[in-house]
């Protein structure tokens, strides 16, 4: 089993002309996604590759191609508006992989997804990709193999580094999260949590996490209360001075909140192993799997 | 982004929120001249991107315009928290009766824009917020409807008793709100929001924080960024389209990916060296890109290493060998590189490394290793 995306994943991309987004949805075919349209305004009509239709507006895809999940490939002053459309569109599942969205366009197209009921992840993240079957977004396809553990994490190529080491000592996935690094965002540690909790293929979780806000903290609670499968975590910006944002809109340390220190002693005191290098994920992993 | 006291002051105005006249000065003799115009008593305000400014000496009053010219030399050149003054604001003194403290910010936990404002103003709101949380009010504002004139009286009536004064307050909340959607604010701070002996309501003090991603879209506002008040190799890294943020080792890093990046400081730590600076060169690199980067990190005399750490996903680790070497064409670098490239087009990007005779690893754990041995002098 996987979580959020599987092989009933009926993709429509958005930006799908664009130079990142016919990039990116050339691998995801190539991984076994099924894309089963793509919008670009002014392009309806068209086909992408000779094998995806395009049409004007997701309302549109969604009609002709029964698309249940979108992905978004759209500069950052078109983003919101283009998550705006795919959630009333009723696509339920959203993953908005645009960097350098307006935090305070995320308060207004939040409350709108949750209204329609849609999952959001991201924006400013990496996507998911459920091994062996469908990947949406644009975590490299060859980094994991089919396995037992799940992973969310807030950062991109780190997630990468840690789900490679793992491959190497021979540890596949359910799913990879990334859920992204921007203060506001869709889908939190905790959702991914529960869904893990509930896949029955997944035996344990790893949470990558990294310094600002209190989402690691409130995880990390969670995991006490609700999750019986063993967590294992790792945060970085231990060295990161406060106040100055570390390239992620939401990697800061305000005061004395959103520390490293903080966050590790949290995942201490609720249980979850804390690895002090990304190698060390692989032991604690091994040593939960058993 | 941040932007100085007297430009916030400037947006304050423009949305109809009374702030005290004010004018800035760069020597001694122009806020000398400033303090006569306004005549009485001046504020001399060291206008630096950084808090604790009256507790630094940067905030002084003047009775006289000599005395405003002679705090004014003192102030200009002064360093707060490593950040050089080379503005003042010379504004005129207020009777004050009551200071208050109103503040807005976009709110992680809510997602949504939060008011905080309390009737304990002109002190550090952190503090009060540890030591007496009861007298903060906060509201969150539904992004849809925007702050309603009964939220905005609610918030007023928590400051002051006299209808009046509440009035003013909740129509300066409404403009504060106004102006940060317009400035695409992450936070604006009026502290304190004063009342004068004669029942005035005034901001004294306004302090903004733009979010960066708005900043393609408010090009007035990007003007007002003040490159003077930044690290020279910030500016030059963000005009490079990378994040860099200098930091006091010697370990130069050179990372794709913010997360990356910070474990790879981290790591650095971890294996007994400190870590030069933070630099992210984003996702879809380019040569030229490496080359600004590897300008950036030699330009530091620290630097005793430089280690690059990529992780190819979209960023093609071609591209940033081609970039290595290219670089090392251009600039004379004398000190050691250690290479790690894993990932898309790793194999084309060792070849082309092995070509200009650099050796690459393929293991974080051991290239942070050899990086930390060469900054402490012991090679390999």
């Amino acid at each position: 089993m996987s979580i959020f995306a599987d092989r009933e994943t009926r993709l429509v991309v958005q930006g799908i002309t664009g130079r990142d987004g016919s990039f990116h949805t050339r691998q995801m075919i190539e991984y076994g996604t099924q894309v089963v349209a793509g919008v670009t305004p002014g392009k309806g009509g068209q086909q992408f590759d000779n094998r995806v239709p395009i049409f004007d507006t997701v309302e549109e895809a969604v009609l002709q191609s029964g698309a249940n999940t979108s992905v978004i490939y759209v500069p950052p002053a078109f983003a919101a508006d283009a998550m705006f459309e795919a959630a009333d569109a009723g696509v339920e599942f959203i993953v908005c992989i645009t960097e350098g969205v307006p935090v305070l366009d995320m308060t207004r197209v939040r409350p709108f997804v949750d209204e329609k009921g849609a999952r959001l992840l991201g924006p400013n993240c990496p996507g998911l990709i459920s091994s062996g079957k469908s990947k949406v977004g644009i975590i490299p396809g060859n980094i994991t193999d089919p396995g037992p553990v799940g992973l969310v994490s807030r950062s991109g190529t780190l997630t990468y580094e840690v789900v490679a080491k793992l491959q190497g000592a021979g540890i596949g996935t359910t799913t990879c999260v990334g859920i992204g690094g921007d203060p506001i965002n869709g889908t939190s540690f905790i959702d991914c949590l529960t869904a893990f909790e509930e896949d029955p293929e997944t035996q344990a979780i790893v949470v990558i996490g990294e310094i600002g806000g209190t989402d690691e903290q409130d995880a990390a609670r969670f995991v006490q209360e609700n999750v019986t499968k063993p967590v294992v975590g790792f945060i970085a910006g231990q060295t990161a001075p406060p106040g100055r944002r570390m390239g992620h809109a939401g990697a800061i340390i305000s005061g004395s909140s959103g520390t490293a220190e903080e966050k590790i002693q949290a995942f201490h005191d609720n249980g979850i192993g804390v690895a002090k290098r990304p190698l060390d994920v692989v032991g604690l992993i091994q040593e939960a799997l058993g | 982004m941040n932007i100085h006291e007297y430009q916030a002051k400037e947006i304050f105005r423009q949305h109809g929120i009374p702030v005290p006249p004010g004018e800035v000065a760069r020597t001694a003799e122009e806020a000398e001249r400033m303090a006569h115009k306004f005549g009485g008593t001046v504020v001399v305000k060291a206008q630096v991107h950084s808090g604790g400014r009256g507790k630094a000496g940067g905030v002084k009053l003047a009775r006289s315009p000599e005395e405003a010219g002679s705090h004014a030399s003192k102030i200009l050149g002064m360093h707060i928290k490593d950040l050089k003054v080379d503005k003042v604001l010379i504004t005129p003194a207020e009777d004050i009766a009551t200071e208050a403290y109103v503040g807005l910010i976009v709110d992680r936990a809510s997602k949504r824009p939060v008011f905080m404002v309390s009737s304990e103003g002109g002190v550090d709101i952190e503090e009060v917020a540890a030591t007496n949380p009861d007298a903060i009010r906060k509201l969150e504002v539904d992004p849809r409807y925007g702050l309603l004139p009964f939220q905005a009286y609610g918030l007023a009536t928590a400051l002051y008793d006299d209808l009046k004064q509440q009035r003013a307050a909740a129509r300066i909340m409404t403009q504060l709100y106004d102006a940060f959607l317009e400035s695409g604010a992450s936070l604006a701070e009026i502290n304190p929001l004063i009342t004068t002996q004669s029942g005035d309501v005034k901001a004294i003090d306004a302090k903004m924080n733009i979010d960066d991603n708005e900043l393609f879209r408010r090009a007035e506002i990007e003007e007002l960024r003040d490159e003077s008040s930044e690290d020279p190799s910030e500016v030059q890294a963000r005009e490079a389209g990378l994040t860099f943020i200098k930091l006091d080792g010697n370990v130069g890093c050179c990372v794709n990916g913010a997360g990356l990046a910070m474990a790879t400081m981290d790591l650095v730590k971890y294996y007994g060296g400190e870590p030069a600076n933070f630099l992210d060169i984003g996702g879809s690199s380019n040569p030229e890109k490496v080359v600004s980067a590897l300008r950036i990190i030699t330009a530091d005399p620290e630097v005793q290493v430089i280690l690059f750490n990529i992780f190819g996903g979209i960023t093609r680790c071609d591209d940033v060998a081609n970039g290595i070497v290219a670089a090392t064409r251009q600039i004379d670098i004398s000190i050691p590189i250690v290479i790690r490239l894993t990932g898309t087009n790793e194999e084309l990007a060792v070849e082309i490394l092995q070509n200009a005779g650099f050796s690459a690893l393929t293991d974080m754990d051991k290239a942070v290793e050899r990086a930390v041995n060469f900054a402490k002098g012991e090679g390999q």
